[in-house]
């Protein structure tokens, strides 16, 4: 099923009381593109009360994990997309961020605090990336990210809903 | 004298150009090139130019908006200049400290402070 101009469809086969389904969307290599993806998973964090501090961490990580998707991994290339796939519960959001290019090994990037790097023009987005989620974990290939943040005060799934839209 | 090229307000006050943003998503990924060029050709032409870069109302950056920041802090060092930032609200500050870019960066509350901190005669090398 699809669902307007940001591709968003469900996955998924089951709900548990503690989970949510897994949303995807699949977005062209153009960084205008970027808002959609944040709309997207930030408006289910709403729903559950997530502080505005989570919800600027999130942000930013999905901007940098998006952007490094599009930049690096598809280099660009408008003929390829980005694949997010996004699960937000009252307890944490899940977002995992995939291109299609051929990976790379997040280890192997220098730090871009040494004194050396201070002045680099590119490198930051991983390292804020892990300074601001709880998880930040690399396929093995490269060419996906996987991207966590627990609610700072989590409510009921109940409670949350009625909160938030009051 | 003001001018509003695009995005950007930039004011001229006793040869300081203080350059605000006019939307809170300024920085974001997606304008970051277009503010950067815009950013650039401002101090091309300037001789020892001192420039304020207010953060007001700015609520978000990124990475790409970092690497900007650099590349106009060059160039400002490469004309002799001056650059302070101003109005940096705490999670944003917090992504200078985590970079480390606040050491590379001088950083104040406020324009007035950002302003104080001038100095009167530019020294080479002094940003």
């Amino acid at each position: 099923m699809r669902l307007g101009k940001t591709g968003l469809h469900h996955s998924g086969t089951n709900v548990t009381p503690s989970s949510a389904l897994w949303l995807r969307m699949d977005i062209p290599s153009d960084l205008r593109r970027l808002q959609d993806v944040e709309e997207a998973v930030l408006s289910q964090c709403q729903r559950y009360c997530y502080t505005n501090r989570d919800l600027f961490a999130l942000k930013l990580a999905i901007d940098e994990a998006v952007a490094n998707a599009i930049k690096h991994g598809n280099r660009s290339d408008s003929e390829k997309h980005v694949h997010i796939k996004y699960r937000v519960t009252p307890h944490r959001a899940d977002v995992v961020v995939e291109d299609e290019g051929p990976g790379f090994n997040p280890a192997a990037l220098p730090d871009p605090t040494r004194e050396e790097h201070l002045e680099a023009l590119h490198g930051r987005g991983i390292l804020l990336m892990r300074a601001f989620m709880n998880n930040v974990v690399y396929s093995p290939t490269g060419n996906a990210v996987t991207l966590t943040k627990f609610n700072d005060s989590p409510r009921t799934m109940e409670s949350a809903v009625v909160l938030c839209q009051a | 004298m003001l001018q509003d090229a695009a995005r950007l307000k930039v004011t001229r006050d006793d040869a300081i150009i203080l350059v605000e943003f006019t939307h809170r998503k300024i920085l974001d990924e997606a304008n970051i090139v277009e503010i950067g060029d815009q950013l650039v050709a401002l101090i091309e032409s300037e001789h020892r130019p001192k420039v304020i870069i207010s953060f007001a109302g700015v609520d978000h950056l990124s990475s790409a908006a970092l690497g900007t920041l650099i590349t106009v802090n060059n160039k400002i060092r490469n004309h002799d200049g001056q650059l302070r930032l101003c109005n940096i609200q705490p999670q944003i500050f917090e992504v200078f400290v985590i970079t480390k870019l606040n050491k590379l960066f001088r950083i104040y509350p406020t324009i007035k402070e950002a302003k104080e901190s001038l100095e009167p005669q530019n020294q080479k090398g002094v940003v």
